[in-house]
């Protein structure tokens, strides 16, 4: 087990070495000089210029030697120091994404439990029943092959704006002011929904396929076969075929992270939706280096993390890892 | 029935493969005929603005009088485009370090899988991010080619099992006591057996690639220049399209999109029942 | 008492048709007997042996009656037949190397199908250890997981699982094909072992080893081509075998403390023949050096004394 953990643990270290480094070394080795870029977009005297130069070359600290401006990269990272946000200056670029964060997770956790739950649940039923299986498993594909925007543009486009249902902008009604009374919450919610529904639903195609696929190859395993001719009941068997293709399923959740993430991303855009993704779009769109890096981190931060809480829980539920030999992966 | 002729003859029978694949046949045609059958050029304006389909604008117009329709008919070419090359380099990529650690294990398999791992947890999207912001310039190829350097790990990983399990028969020690190189008993003795598997995998690669350069482009990362059923996903958002209910220029791009990857996914089911007998309905 | 069975016939159905693995086989076997079921691969005789217990999908009940204690063994009743699974008619697996589930500690899975069959699991502990510890399995191998056990030790461990139940019929499918000389020399003594202490009461083992059979079997029943070829006592088919292909089949086997240095081993020319639309008549014809013109017609498998039975126009009828 120290094994399985340690070698985990390597990655994940290694993962996030290079992926700081990648963030520090891009703006650096891209064609161009993005300071220049900068600067020039805004139409300034000479002076003004210069001196706007000479103040983003400091803050980018590109007037030290690399490995200097390496090092203190990661000084200001273990500080929390992400720098300032460009466009939005002079907010900090945490500041800006803590504001967005707890949109984002508000979507993405719910989702990600809510479709993997509801999925594995579908998929083994229709694992079992032939009629389920011609009715869910093609819903599935088509839901799986739907891009995330598209889904969310189209129910905005029917629930919005074709049939007012439901609200397609903002984290809650601009009317009213951020506080803990009931019609702020109920407001939260309902403009919640919309984004949370389109993206369970690509998430759930994926989840349910998935686990009927497993389901079918662990009922024709050999312990199954095993079971059935001592006479076992089918419950037992289909008890022990869920609980075996379950595991699959948790390490599928490691891996599919970034996918749903990015979806969660896109999803908020049409929406208009207060987190990370509308953050994204406008930092893109301002060519806000500052906070695209620290949005970037966030995200790879959110990830490991997430890698690592699915580790542990495969680790509790496979009890091969525990006796120190390795069944899955 | 000679083996090639039967995997044929089970293909050309085989409902999820006639379904999937009439269907990506059918965008792959108006992908290639369709430029020259529009009537406007696709960046070009002039047309009446949020106009709804009519005879001259058969998809409508865009918020800037540009034609649907032959935006759309490009953006086919850009996906099926990026579709390729971006899931022929991840093939590519993604085979090769799988084949090489699985036949030489070892060390070399080692730093191979720690390689594969790290570019696994790796969020590649968010790394496409921080790349493509800082591209001022991109173009459909490059698109590609980042899209495919970054979605091969899964593939690698399979391969890899596979190759082990191939490379522990008798056959292949053989092939090594003949005096063959490497590289050539992977291309000669391994991959051949694995042939189908391989196509399969091309074809995931295939509509992952498709999809990840929609997400790309819908966010503001994708090419500079030209159209993509992406971008156009992304003018209609930013233009008020949801609020103006110009569907005919956000429904046909994320149709399209989800149609092709749909008859991909369904073409792969197809394909793995004509490959495995077992799986053939009686 | 025993296992009695008439006429037996199972299909297999493919896209091209039916596949007649088994195509009309009658034969007993007594209590306490050990009958060994060999052939080349292909012959049937899985497909006899599984067709005892447990036809799956692909499988179809053609024709015939099995008898066993004098009660009729509904064999095509895949519901009426769990009764008798376990507790009468228990099947060691030609894949019991992974019969075990892999993510469930051996003795809770014994536990779990015990209790799924409405048996109370506790006054049966004392019993499964002794049983394992007569096979030369620690106890304890009940709290690993089958991971942790080699491939031998799990062979064993499914071997006393699936008689747990003293049943009356044991399918031993093919139980030393996977394992080393050692390994299969332990698993052949266990299954002596459990018919003198009466855990088993009749007892078929399907194997093309002939040689493990030669050790083990009372009796030895040669398949070819979906129907019976020759059945008698161990020794007369080892040593004085009647039908043209177990003559072959014996004269293949080399033999210990000989050097092969003027005669070579001699294999049998030839395939088996497919049995999809197989022709009329004996279907060892094609291969048989002293194949004629009777054979066209097939031959009744009859009786030449001392428990000796073949179906051969040459040698016998």
């Amino acid at each position: 087990m120290r094994h399985y953990f340690a070698r985990k643990l390597l990655i994940y270290g290694l993962t996030f070495v290079v992926a700081v480094s990648v963030d520090w070394a891009i703006p650096r080795f891209m064609p161009g000089n993005p300071v220049q870029n900068l600067v020039s977009r805004i139409a300034l005297e000479p002076q003004s210029s210069h001196a706007l130069t000479s103040y983003y070359m400091k803050a980018f600290n590109l007037n030290d030697p690399w490995w200097k401006e390496y090092l203190a990269f990661w000084g200001a990272l273990f500080h929390g120091d992400l720098g300032r946000s460009i466009m939005q200056y002079p907010t900090p670029v945490s500041v800006l994404i803590m504001r967005a964060l707890p949109y984002t997770l508000g979507l993405l956790l719910p989702a990600i439990l809510l479709s993997w739950y509801a999925g594995n649940k579908v998929g083994a039923m229709a694992a079992r029943r032939k009629v389920l299986d011609n009715s869910a498993l093609p819903a599935s594909y088509v839901l799986t092959a739907t891009p995330y925007m598209w889904l969310a543009i189209v129910l905005a486009w029917l629930f919005g704006t074709t049939w007012h249902v439901f609200p397609i902008a903002g984290g809650y009604d601009f009317s009213l002011k951020a506080s803990w009374s009931l019609p702020f919450v109920e407001s939260l919610a309902y403009h919640w929904f919309l984004p949370f529904v389109s993206l369970f639903l690509v998430a759930f195609g994926g989840w349910a396929i998935g686990m009927r696929n497993m389901i079918i190859y662990e009922l024709e395993s050999d312990y199954a076969n095993y079971l059935s001719s001592l006479g076992a009941p089918q419950r037992l068997i289909r008890k022990y075929a869920f609980r075996n293709a379950l595991l699959p399923q948790i390490t599928g959740l490691a891996l599919a992270l970034g996918a749903v993430v990015a979806g969660a991303l896109v999803t908020e855009i049409v929406f208009s939706y207060p987190g990370l993704g509308s953050l994204i779009l406008n930092a893109i769109q301002n060519e806000d280096y500052f906070l695209i890096q620290g949005i970037f981190l966030m995200l790879i931060v959110g990830i490991l993390i997430a890698n690592f809480v699915v580790d542990v829980v495969y680790l509790i539920v496979d009890p091969r890892t525990r006796t120190g030999m390795t069944g899955g992966s | 029935m000679k083996q090639k002729h039967e995997v044929l003859y089970f293909a050309l029978r085989n409902r999820k493969l006639q379904v999937g694949g009439s269907i990506v046949l059918f965008f792959l045609v108006l992908a290639l005929l369709g430029p020259a059958l529009a009537q406007h050029a696709p960046l070009a304006y002039g047309g009446p603005p949020n106009h709804g389909p009519d005879v001259h604008y058969w998809f409508g117009t865009t918020a800037f009088g540009q034609d649907v329709f032959s935006q759309f008919v490009e953006g086919l070419r850009a996906g099926f485009l990026v579709g390729l090359l971006g899931g022929g380099i991840a093939a590519v990529v993604g085979m090769s370090i799988g084949f090489t650690a699985g036949y030489r294990g070892g060390w070399i398999d080692e730093l191979l899988n720690m390689l594969t791992n790290v570019v696994l947890v790796i969020p590649t999207f968010a790394v496409l991010l921080i790349v493509a912001a800082y591209l001022t310039v991109r173009s459909v190829p490059i698109e590609a080619v980042f899209i495919g350097l970054t979605s091969w790990p899964w593939v690698a990983r399979a391969v890899r099992a596979q190759t082990l399990s191939l490379t522990s028969r008798e056959f292949i020690d053989m092939a090594r006591m003949s005096g063959r190189g490497a590289a050539k008993i992977i291309a000669t003795e391994i991959a051949p057996n694995m042939s189908s598997y391989l196509f399969m995998t091309f074809i995931l690669l295939f509509g992952g690639s498709i999809l990840a350069a929609a997400t790309l482009d819908f966010i503001g990362l994708g090419p500079t220049n030209g159209i993509s059923l992406g971008l156009m996903m992304n003018f209609s958002v930013l233009n008020a399209a949801l609020q103006l209910g110009l569907w005919w220029w956000f429904v046909p791009p994320g149709l399209a999109i989800m149609l092709i990857v749909g008859g991909l996914y369904v073409m792969n089911v197809g394909l793995d029942e004509v490959f495995n007998p077992k799986l053939r309905e009686m | 008492m025993g296992l009695v069975v008439d006429d037996l016939a199972v299909y297999y159905r493919t896209l091209a048709g039916d596949v007649r693995a088994l195509d009309g086989v009658s034969f007993a076997v007594g209590d306490g007997e050990i009958m060994g079921l060999a052939g080349e691969s292909g012959c049937g005789k899985s497909t006899l042996g599984k067709a005892l217990i447990r036809l799956d999908g692909r499988m179809r009940y053609i024709r015939g009656s099995v008898e066993l204690d004098g009660r009729p063994v509904p064999v095509w009743d895949d519901l009426a037949m769990n009764a008798l699974r376990f507790g009468e008619i228990s099947i060691v697996p030609q894949y019991a190397m992974s019969a075990l589930n892999p993510t469930r500690k051996i003795g809770m899975m014994v536990d779990e199908l015990l209790h799924s069959r409405g048996i109370d699991p506790k006054p049966l502990h004392a019993e499964l250890f002794r049983r394992l510890e007569l096979v030369g399995l620690d106890p304890h191998v009940l709290g690993m997981y089958p991971i942790e056990l080699s491939g031998g030790m799990k062979q064993r461990a499914v071997m006393v699982i699936s008689t747990l139940l003293d049943p009356s019929l044991l399918i031993a499918d093919e139980i030393t094909s996977a394992l080393d000389v050692s390994n299969q020399k332990a698993v052949a003594e266990a299954l002596v072992e459990f018919r003198d202490r009466g855990f088993v009461k009749s007892t078929i083992m399907v194997t093309h080893d002939l040689s493990v059979l030669y050790q083990v079997a009372d009796t030895i029943l040669v398949m070819y081509a979906g129907r019976l070829a020759e059945k008698g006592p161990a020794e007369t088919i080892i040593h004085a075998p009647r039908h043209p292909y177990t003559k072959l089949l014996i004269g293949a086997l080399p033999e210990v403390g000989i050097r092969y240095g003027e005669h070579k081993l001699v294999s049998i020319p030839g395939r088996p023949p497919s049995l999809l639309e197989p022709a009329e008549g004996c279907r060892f014809r094609e291969r048989c050096p002293f194949a004629s013109g009777r054979c066209v017609k097939q031959p009744p498998f009859c009786d030449v004394g001392d428990g000796h039975a073949l179906a051969c126009w040459r040698e016998a009828a």
